[in-house]
C-alpha cells in the first residue's frame, strides 16, 4: 500500500499552529506595532545592526526560518482544507498553488538567511 | 447525448446558519492572515539579504498607516488563533489518561492559553530588555 503523505503536511500544520499560538500575538505586536511606532522596546530594537546580527546567529536564523515557514505551512494547509468550505472544489491545481507556494516561500527563507552568512 | 445536469445543493452562506458554523469559519479565515504575516517576515529576510538600505525601506514601509492598521487587525486575529487553537486542542491531541481518567478539557485549554500568555509576555519583555 501506499503510504499516505498527509501526516507531514499535517504535522507542519500542526507545529506552525502551535508556534503561532503561543508566539504569534507577541511577534506582530513587537514586529508590526511596537517597534515602528517606538513604544515599549528600544528605538534600534530592529535596526540593520541588530538584524543582520540575529540573523547571522544560529539560533536567530533557525527562529526566523521556523517563524517564516511554519506559518506558511500552517496557513496553506489550513486554506486549502477549506475551499471546500466556500465552494470550491480542490485538485491537484488547487494543492499545487497551496503547498507549492509553502514551498517557495521556504526555499526563499532559507536561501536569503543563507545568503546573510554566519 | 446531453451532459447529465446533476442537482448541486447551493452552499451559499451555509456557515451563516449556526453560531459553531460561524465560529468554524472565523477559525479558519485565520490562516490566510497568518500567510499575509508570513509574507510580511519573508519580504523582511529577503530584504536584510539584500543589504541596510534594502531592510531599511522594509522597515520604513513598517511605519506607514496602512501597515500599522494591517498589523492592528493582524494583532487582534492572531490573538483569535491563540484563543481558538487551545480550544479545539481538547479534540485535536492525542488522549492524555492520567490515573484512566481523560484530561478535562478547560485543562488542556487553561494550560494552552497560559502557556501562551508567558511566551508572549517573555518575548515582550526581552524585548525590551535589549540594550540601545
Amino acid at each position: 500500500m501506499k503510504r499516505s503523505n498527509a501526516p507531514i503536511f499535517w504535522s507542519m500544520f500542526g507545529a506552525g499552529g502551535m508556534l503561532s499560538a503561543l508566539a504569534g500575538p507577541a511577534l506582530v505586536f513587537i514586529t508590526g506595532i511596537a517597534v515602528p511606532l517606538a513604544i515599549l522596546v528600544p528605538p534600534d530594537l530592529m535596526s540593520y545592526a541588530h538584524a543582520h546580527a540575529f540573523a547571522q546567529h544560529w539560533f536567530g536564523k533557525a527562529c526566523l526560518f521556523a517563524f517564516v515557514s511554519l506559518f506558511l505551512w500552517h496557513g496553506v494547509h489550513r486554506i486549502f482544507h477549506s475551499l471546500h468550505d466556500i465552494g470550491i472544489h480542490t485538485g491537484a491545481v488547487a494543492k499545487l498553488f497551496c503547498y507549492g507556494g509553502a514551498l517557495a516561500g521556504t526555499l526563499i527563507a532559507g536561501w536569503a538567511l543563507l545568503s546573510i552568512g554566519f | 447525448m446531453s451532459a447529465r445536469r446533476t442537482y448541486m445543493r447551493p452552499m451559499d452562506g451555509w456557515w451563516r446558519r449556526d453560531p459553531f458554523f460561524v465560529r468554524y469559519m472565523a477559525r479558519e479565515a485565520t490562516a490566510v492572515l497568518v500567510v499575509l504575516y508570513a509574507l510580511v517576515l519573508l519580504v523582511g529576510v529577503v530584504r536584510l539579504g539584500q543589504g541596510q538600505a534594502a531592510y531599511e525601506g522594509w522597515l520604513q514601509a513598517l511605519k506607514s498607516p496602512a501597515s500599522i492598521a494591517l498589523h492592528l487587525v493582524l494583532l487582534a486575529v492572531f490573538l483569535y488563533h491563540t484563543w481558538s487553537w487551545f480550544n479545539i486542542m481538547p479534540k485535536t491531541m492525542p488522549l492524555i489518561l492520567p490515573n484512566g481518567k481523560r484530561l478535562s478539557p478547560a485543562v488542556v485549554t487553561g494550560t494552552g492559553l497560559a502557556a501562551a500568555a508567558v511566551v508572549c509576555l517573555a518575548l515582550v519583555i526581552a524585548a525590551m530588555k535589549v540594550a540601545s
